[in-house]
């Protein structure tokens, strides 16, 4: 549906967007995720027309949206960070005005004002100035405005943001239900707002995709590896012996303190339960108290921090799995096992 | 384009500035008329628009002022590169809104010759071409305008910077002979001109080699003129005041004389500002 390939925006000197390729397929909810200053309105802006980018293209069911706009941008509805709004008008001119530049007439522009009404629920307000109106209701008529024409793509950018508790969960709502039948795109710097919402989670930071999937492939992909924290009733050298019976461990660390021996255990990508169950029996046989386990499970959050949180735009591919495991996070990766 | 159109006329009319522009209009043409029509008993209606020009540098500033700036100030222009429409149309839609607008206080106007005309003899034919040279040359600073409304998001600003341009324009050939006629005075003054050009091509194209190109030719162009033919150069610069001054060129119409080339240059001068408007818009694509 949408392809953006090696896209890279300059500000003057500042590089806000470097080297960006994805795919979006048809359908589903997708979430660009990443910090604030991440480079996501200036991706959805270049991907909507409102931006050029210093190199590379974005096409949208084949049409360049650089070569052919409007055809391009027929395809989509966006509502931009700020949701562009007449304030001295009515929703219901606003809409009218929209529908008429997005080249609809007659009963059908009454016809899609209509229903983009019903289904943002603004049908209470359609007659009020859209400056009396409060912010949610005013992220509503944005979202109207993005939904005339009948797009199949829509994109929204940040649209939760400034909203209070209800009103975050009404938009969530809305845009679930906007998901069943086209393909949704919107940011947020909430990695829970992403979870619950999206399909598929596009992580960008300091300008670059950096991870890209379903939230639970993600999590366990990129948090693959469990790791287990033991603190065991022996000298390191005994207890170090008692772990090595295991199979499928290796130590990360081990410090002795007191006579008791602390370690941080990798368990690989397995169960981890069947790591600790062996555990326990190769401890109990020994005859060494266990003091304490337990079994910590890498979350999306920890990808996300991890992955957004370097200072090092580079983000260097690690091979080995000393404290993290952000293998194959370079974007071009990804590519092939997305769609599977 | 029509789209654009309908709203901008829709704003217009909700808010104040069409009524507060059509009233200013109105109001001094009346003032003219009275003088000039009723109290003088001038049978020749095209004297009320020549005292009327120089309100036009105050009014179409007020009118063009919100024209952009007020868009990019409420973001809205990111509604309108989204939406599938060229930034050409949005342009040209905005501009005819406002000509509707200027048209139709002028329509009014219309009617006055004819209402003259009942009581004496009035030369229709002098009166309703000022009345169409009037309606050029407000259309030509209507362009300009809308131009300078796209290079700020500040309406007030734009607003100010819209009459002292236009108020320069009107005193330019007042001004013109206060300036040096002699060729070391044109050159210097050229010379002058065509390096705040060359800074405006740059700042607005962002191109430097584009700038520093037109730079080089300008500066060339000059020194060759200057060293082969130096008497061309001489009282060029009054002159070039005189040429660009709208109202001087409208004054030829009030004086009873329908000139094509003044009509060309309005017609051209539209062009440009239009054209200019465009690429500032499109600028900010391009940050």
């Amino acid at each position: 549906m949408i392809t953006v390939s090696h896209l890279t925006k300059y500000y003057g000197q500042h590089l806000a967007v470097s080297d960006l390729s994805f795919e979006i397929g048809e359908g589903h909810v997708y979430g660009f995720l990443g910090p604030n200053g991440a480079g996501k309105s200036t991706t959805m802006n270049i991907m909507t027309g409102c931006l050029s980018a210093t190199e590379g293209s974005v096409s949208i069911d084949g049409h360049d949206i650089f070569e052919e706009p409007k055809a391009a941008k027929r395809l989509m509805g966006y509502l931009p960070e700020q949701p562009p709004l007449y304030l001295g008008e009515t929703p219901e001119e606003y809409l009218h005005f929209v529908g008429q530049a997005k080249g609809l007439r007659g009963e059908r522009l009454r016809a899609e004002i209509e229903s983009a009404i019903e289904a943002t629920g603004i049908e209470s307000v359609r007659k009020k100035r859209i400056g009396a109106l409060s912010k949610g209701f005013r992220q509503r008529v944005g979202i109207a405005q993005a939904l005339l024409g009948d797009p199949r793509v829509i994109i929204l950018d940040e649209p939760t943001v400034g909203l209070d508790p209800l009103q975050i969960l009404e938009i969530r709502d809305l845009i679930r239900r906007l998901g069943r039948t086209r393909t949704v795109i919107f940011s947020s710097h909430i990695l829970s707002e992403v979870q619950t919402v999206c399909d598929r989670i596009l992580i960008i930071a300091h300008g670059r995709l950096v991870a890209q999937g379903e939230p639970g492939e993600l999590e366990r992909r990129l948090a693959g590896e469990n790791e287990i924290r033991l603190t065991v009733d022996a000298e390191s050298r005994e207890a170090a012996q008692i772990v090595s019976t295991v199979e499928g461990l290796h130590a990360l660390e081990a410090a002795e303190e007191r006579g008791y021996t602390a370690f941080r255990l990798s368990a690989g990508d397995g169960d981890p339960y069947a790591a600790t169950r062996a555990l326990f029996g190769a401890f109990a046989a020994a005859g060494v108290a266990i003091l304490e386990m337990d079994v910590k499970k890498a979350t999306l959050e920890d990808v996300f921090l991890e992955l957004t949180e370097k200072d090092d735009p580079a983000l260097p591919v690690r091979e080995d799995s000393e404290t993290d495991n952000v293998e194959e996070s370079e974007a071009t990766d990804h590519d092939g096992d997305l769609e599977a | 384009m029509t789209a654009i159109l309908k709203h901008e006329l829709r704003a217009h009319f909700h808010s104040l500035t069409a009524w507060v522009f059509g009233a200013f209009l109105l109001c001094f043409v009346g003032i003219g008329a009275l003088q000039y029509n009723l109290k003088a008993a001038v049978s020749n209606f095209e004297y009320v628009l020549g005292y009327c020009a120089i309100i036009l540098a105050i009014i179409v500033p007020l009118l063009t002022m919100r024209t952009i700036a007020e868009e990019r100030r409420q973001k809205t222009d990111q509604l309108l590169y989204a939406l599938p429409v060229t930034t050409t149309q949005v342009v040209l839609g905005k501009y005819l809104a406002l000509l509707i607008l200027f048209a139709v206080p002028l329509a009014i106007v219309c009617l006055y010759p004819l209402v003259f005309a009942g009581y004496g003899d009035v030369y229709l034919p002098t009166s309703y071409g000022a009345i169409g040279a009037f309606f050029l040359m407000g259309a030509a600073l209507i362009a300009l305008g809308v131009f300078l409304s796209s290079l700020t998001e500040n309406q007030g600003f734009a607003a100010g910077l819209g009459v002292a341009v236009m108020l320069f324009n009107y005193y330019s050939v007042s001004l013109s002979e206060y300036v040096s006629r002699t060729t070391a005075g044109s050159g210097i003054a050229l010379a002058v001109i065509a390096v705040l050009l060359c800074l405006l091509i740059g700042y607005m194209t962002k191109n430097s080699n584009l700038a520093w190109g037109a730079a080089v030719v300008l500066i060339l162009g000059l020194s060759g003129v200057l060293y082969f033919k130096p008497e061309l150069l001489e009282g060029l610069l009054p002159k070039i005041m005189e040429k660009l001054s709208f109202f001087e060129r409208f004054y030829t119409f009030v004086d009873g004389v329908f000139d094509l080339t003044s009509m060309v240059f309005y017609l051209t001068a539209i062009v440009f500002f239009l054209f200019l408007a465009v690429q500032s818009l499109e600028k900010r694509r391009y940050n």
